[in-house]
């Protein structure tokens, strides 16, 4: 059972793609050799910053020889058929064998296949992972052709056993293989003869490689937390950083330096930007003072000098960043707490374009402005502080310190608010506005911050959507999933109602507005006699139009359409397409949303199909997200029960025997069941158990406790197929049987009170 | 293949800017490249000289080292700035097909400038290079010592939209940040320039403080953008003109491809758009028209580069 090493030795792989490197290079060997029939026992794949390794063990020395058989033509197929299919399998005629089979006599051919051995295999499997190696990105060097991420230099590849190692012959593009590595490129550059995986990675270790990233990791961390621990200080936590660093060194060495005095001012998240970004230093905290006062960075060499001259270096090169990032914060500063403040910043974003159909991003502030102060009575804020957080949101985007380090974005923003003057709710939202930014991170609970984080993503879905950038396939550029993930999670982790569709339609109306106003758009129009009414031309903005001058105000002049003449080309916003579809996606996403919860599809669409004024047939407008997802978890927890699953088939059974029978009978069955007119004691049981649930049900769905009211649905279970068992509702008799219907009509409209259960699968 | 990095016979630590240009200067003559002199035009960058550019293109092989002046006028900071300067230097290296010890030649120039290769601390870190202006892209690394930035390590893939075959190794060294840090200098304008103890020592500043003011009003406040922009326009036009004329001189008959002529009109394009760039004319939606305008210049000469002798174009081939 030999085992086998390969190890393939490049100039420096980026650190991102190392990892995922070594796992493809394990599975395409494995894979490449299982598939050629040498299986074995156990595999391990490992990376540093220059090689890509492989070990497999307990691997069979040579495939097994099999029998092949292949069916060929008839047995009194033209003789130059045959001929043909003889060679095409590689056989003689006395290899041929001929069989009944229902078609006639066919000749079948028995290829024995001998077993390879794994050298060949090997060899095989390896070039091939060489050429097609899925890099994410690769290069050619040289006068080669031969594609990898950064130059190849060398292939080792050894099959070892009992009885000794040997190299496994290959060559790729003028690269032979052979037995022999390279230690670290500074301490030990000489080459290294290996035997097997145990020997090859002893000998990398005493030539300053560790051979296992997540060792180089583990040493990493437990040398900084050390040094740091040493001088009573703490390393901050980041392992992203981490195992970028282990990708970067061969051989880690820890070094912990001092940032000088005069940085230590600086935001806490501004040192530890700057220090990661630039040069991948982790930030030590002094726990007495809550600051970043110290860095750790990791070399990749011991150095006669106890890394002196590199910590020295380092130093130097961490203090000119910081002195520019010194220079940017007082600098933002002094403009913060000047006389104009913030507003010079959000000034000069008038020349800064958000999106070229939507303007600049002084113009998206002032929709968001508007909005926010729309949106604050639904959050709970106070609107004119809502609307002030809105227009210094994004006024840090001119600041010198975000232009420099754009992550710091919205955190900048709070502390210049701060400095400016302005109150905690306004400084606050201008970090938590951009909130959530993903599936799992925080959500802002401040009415402030939800009322500026709504206003900014309502704002984005309806600007993208009016100008057909919407999200398509695996594209979306402009992140509008995200946006709409976060109205939802802004609405549902606050337990918010909010009234969607006008904000929407608000939304639309700035946008027109300020279109129009930028003579961007060309055929917008007001009713005047209902003002509140927005409309949007359906072929907008190409479409030419006579333009009429409104009134000036704020020294704009509106420009207004004689509404009459233009009436057939308008809608209203609430019923354009693009309205609709924004709501439908908000639908969609909240699907995805509450499917990561564990909710259904169809108990979703059940919640959005309920009634809700839009006209049959038409896209639902359900648009009060907190009260949908309270419905879909109190049906998913009912459809769990016995109970609730069977409700659904006896609701489905009432629900088609009543549709069938009004569309035969052309009326509609709604009211007028009368407990008199019942001859079973089954139909007078179910009579009581629809008073009884009833009783429970309207006061629970005016509180919207559906939970309450989808467990007195769940009762109705067992007298509804009780009734089903015993009685039959197309009875002869017209009183009885219209008396039944009625009362099937009861069981609808209970039943359909939190969702629509002709949605719900089962 | 050696995996030492090539050693130096004797390593005097140099003293000054001057010093470590010609450190490098002699490293390179002395590993075979051909010494080239600066480009006499404006560019952005080493790599806009011809001897980058057009010579990375087509089969022939090449070798070469120059120092470039290179000029990034929204750089400029009134020569306040410790690190920001509008006009700098970059040593530039070229060797097509790119050798297989690029990376330990690189570090034998380190050692020629006086970094002592045991206490130093050199990275390769991912650093992929593309340049939208002559559409041109590679694969490399930004070259680390004790985390500062010193060199950018590129193997060209693409250039003008051309594949490079075979690919050429580069190597750009920023010379001034290179040399503070040799040097031990924490603001440009201080360190010196020739040797300290000479008769008249200068420093940066002697030679560059007052330049870097003059270009800083003028790119920021004073060049006439009118003027600029007529200027961009007529690099472009000339530029077209120029391989627009047939392959072959009616007057000497011979096959003569203006190539070089066409490119510098190229390089005059893209160094107006960078001086309309510092004057803040150009919006955010202009500037990538201009950078594709620019680019299609480029790629214009590298079509024509590649039907030049040396660019790779044969008579027996033709």
């Amino acid at each position: 059972m030999p085992d086998l090493l390969i190890e393939l030795f490049s100039e420096e792989i980026p650190a991102r793609m190392q990892s995922r490197a070594a796992a493809d290079l394990q599975k395409l060997v494995t894979n490449g050799l299982v598939e050629a029939g040498l299986t074995y026992a156990s595999a391990a794949a490992f990376s540093t910053p220059r090689r890509l390794a492989l070990t497999v063990e307990g691997m069979l020395d040579a495939s097994p020889a099999v029998v092949e058989e292949r069916k060929g033509p008839k047995a009194d197929a033209p003789e130059k058929a045959i001929e043909g299919f003889l060679r095409g399998a590689g056989v003689n005629r006395d290899q041929l064998e001929e069989r009944d089979t229902p078609k006639g006599k066919i000749l079948f051919a028995k290829i024995n296949k001998p077993g390879r051995p794994a050298a060949e295999i090997i060899a095989e499997v390896l070039e091939q992972t060489i050429r097609n190696f899925p890099w994410p990105k690769s290069m050619r060097w040289g006068s080669g052709s031969l594609k990898w991420v950064r130059p190849l230099h060398s292939i080792l590849c050894v099959m070892s056993a009992e009885d000794g190692a040997q190299i496994v012959p290959l060559e790729v593009d003028g690269i032979t293989s052979g037995d022999t590595t390279f230690g670290h490129r500074f301490l030990a550059p000489d080459a290294i003869k290996v035997t097997s995986f145990e020997d090859y990675e002893a000998k990398l270790a005493r030539a300053n490689v560790v051979l296992r990233a997540d060792a180089r990791g583990e040493t990493i961390w437990n040398d900084a937390t050390n040094v740091a621990f040493a001088s009573g200080m703490e390393v901050v936590e980041d392992a992203g950083l981490l195992a970028e660093v282990a990708g970067l060194v061969e051989w880690p060495v820890v070094l912990m330096g001092n940032i000088a005095d005069d940085f230590l001012g600086l935001p806490a998240e501004v040192l530890q930007t700057s220090m990661k970004e630039h040069q991948k230093f982790f930030s030590v905290r002094n726990p007495k003072t809550g600051r970043i006062e110290k860095f750790i960075t990791v070399a990749n060499r011991t150095t006669a000098d106890n890394g002196a001259t590199i910590l020295a270096g380092n130093e130097k090169v961490l203090s000119a960043r910081l002195a520019d990032a010194k220079f940017f914060w007082e600098n933002d500063l002094r403009v913060a707490k000047s006389k104009d403040g913030m507003a010079t910043w959000v000034k000069a974003l008038e020349n800064v374009t958000f999106h070229n159909k939507l303007g600049t991003q002084a113009e998206l502030i002032n929709r968001m402005a508007v909005l926010a102060r729309e949106l604050a009575p639904m959050v709970g804020a106070e609107a004119d502080e809502a609307e002030a957080a809105a227009k210094v949101a994004k006024a840090d985007l001119s600041s010198e310190m975000v232009y420099e380090f754009p992550e710091l974005q919205g955190l900048m923003g709070r502390y210049y608010a701060s400095a400016a003057g302005m109150s905690d709710a306004v400084a606050a939202a201008a970090q938590e506005h951009y909130a959530p930014l993903g599936p799992s991170d925080d959500v802002p609970t401040a009415p402030v911050s939800v009322a500026v984080a709504l206003a900014e993503k309502i704002d984005k879905l309806t600007g993208f959507w009016a100008i057909d950038e919407k999200p398509t396939g695996s594209k979306d550029p402009f992140a509008l999933r995200r946006a709409a993930l976060g109205v939802i999670r802004l609405a549902v982790s606050n337990g918010l109602s909010l009234d969607i569709k006008s904000a929407i339609e608000e939304a639309y109306w700035l946008l027109l507005n300020q279109l129009n106003r930028n003579n961007r758009l060309y055929d917008i129009g007001s009713d005047e006699d209902n003002e509140s009414d927005a409309y949007v031309v359906s072929a907008w903005p190409h479409q030419e139009a006579e333009l009429y001058l409104g009134p000036s105000h704020n020294g704009v002049t509106e420009v207004a359409y004689d509404i009459a003449e233009w009436s057939a080309h308008i809608t209203p916003i609430a019923q354009a397409p693009q309205f609709l579809e924004i709501l439908a996606f908000l639908h969609d996403r909240l699907k995805v949303y509450l499917k990561d919860q564990g909710i259904r599809h169809d108990i979703i669409d059940a919640c959005i199909s309920i009634p809700d004024g839009a006209p049959e047939g038409a896209t639902p407008q359900n648009d009060d997200l907190t009260l949908l997802v309270k419905r879909a978890k109190a049906l998913s927890e009912t459809l769990k029960t016995d109970d609730g699953e069977n409700l659904i088939q006896g609701f489905k059974r009432a629900n088609n025997i009543l549709t069938q029978a009004e569309e035969a009978d052309g009326v509609e069955y709604s009211y007028g069941a009368d407990v008199k007119f019942s001859e079973t004691d089954e139909e007078r049981a179910l009579f009581k158990a629809l008073d009884e649930a009833e009783a429970v049900i309207t006061p629970a769905m005016e509180k919207q406790d559906f939970t309450t009211a989808m467990s007195a649905m769940a009762t109705l279970r067992a007298p509804v197929d009780a009734f089903f068992d015993a009685v039959q509702v197309n009875s002869d008799n017209g009183t009885v049987r219209r008396n039944r219907l009625n009362l099937l009509s009861r069981i609808r409209t209970i039943c359909t009170s939190v969702a629509d259960l002709t949605k719900v699968d089962g | 293949m050696s995996q030492t990095p090539e050693k130096n016979q004797s390593i005097a630590k140099p003293k000054s800017f001057q010093a470590i240009i010609l450190a490098l200067q002699n490293y390179w003559a002395s590993k075979g490249c051909a010494i080239l002199q600066p480009y006499d035009m404006e560019v952005g960058a080493g790599t806009f000289h011809p001897a980058t550019t057009l010579r990375s293109l087509g089969t022939q092989a090449w070798a070469a080292a120059y120092v470039q002046p290179s000029r990034r006028p929204t750089d400029g900071r009134y020569g306040e700035n410790p690190n920001r300067l509008q006009h700098y230097y970059q040593y530039q290296v070229l060797i097509k097909p790119s050798p297989p010890n690029l990376q330990e030649l690189y570090l034998g120039s380190l050692e020629a400038i006086g970094i002592n290769m045991d206490l130093h601390d050199i990275r390769f870190v991912e650093d992929d290079w593309e340049s939208p202006t002559l559409g041109a892209w590679g694969l490399g690394w930004e070259v680390w010592c004790d985390g500062m930035e010193v060199s950018q390590f590129t193997y060209f893939q693409q250039v003008g939209g051309h594949d490079c075959h075979p690919v050429s190794g580069e190597l750009t060294y920023g010379l001034e940040r290179l040399a503070m840090y040799v040097l031990g200098v924490d603001h440009v304008m201080n360190m010196p320039f020739n040797d300290p103890d000479a008769l008249i020592p200068l420093t940066y500043a002697d030679v560059f403080k007052q330049t870097e003011e003059e270009y800083a009003r003028w790119n920021f406040d004073t060049a006439n953008t009118d003027v600029l922009l007529r200027q961009f326009e007529e690099a472009e036009a000339h530029c077209k003109m120029i391989l627009e004329q047939p392959v072959n001189d009616p007057k000497t008959g011979k096959r003569i491809i203006m190539v070089h002529p066409a490119y510098d009109q190229c390089i005059k394009a893209s160094h107006m758009f960078n001086l309309l760039d510092a004057r803040g004319v150009i919006s955010v939606t202009e500037r990538q028209a201009y950078i594709g305008r620019v680019r299609a210049l480029s790629k214009m000469c590298a079509d024509a580069f590649v039907q030049t002798r040396a660019g790779g174009w044969s008579e027996d081939a033709a």
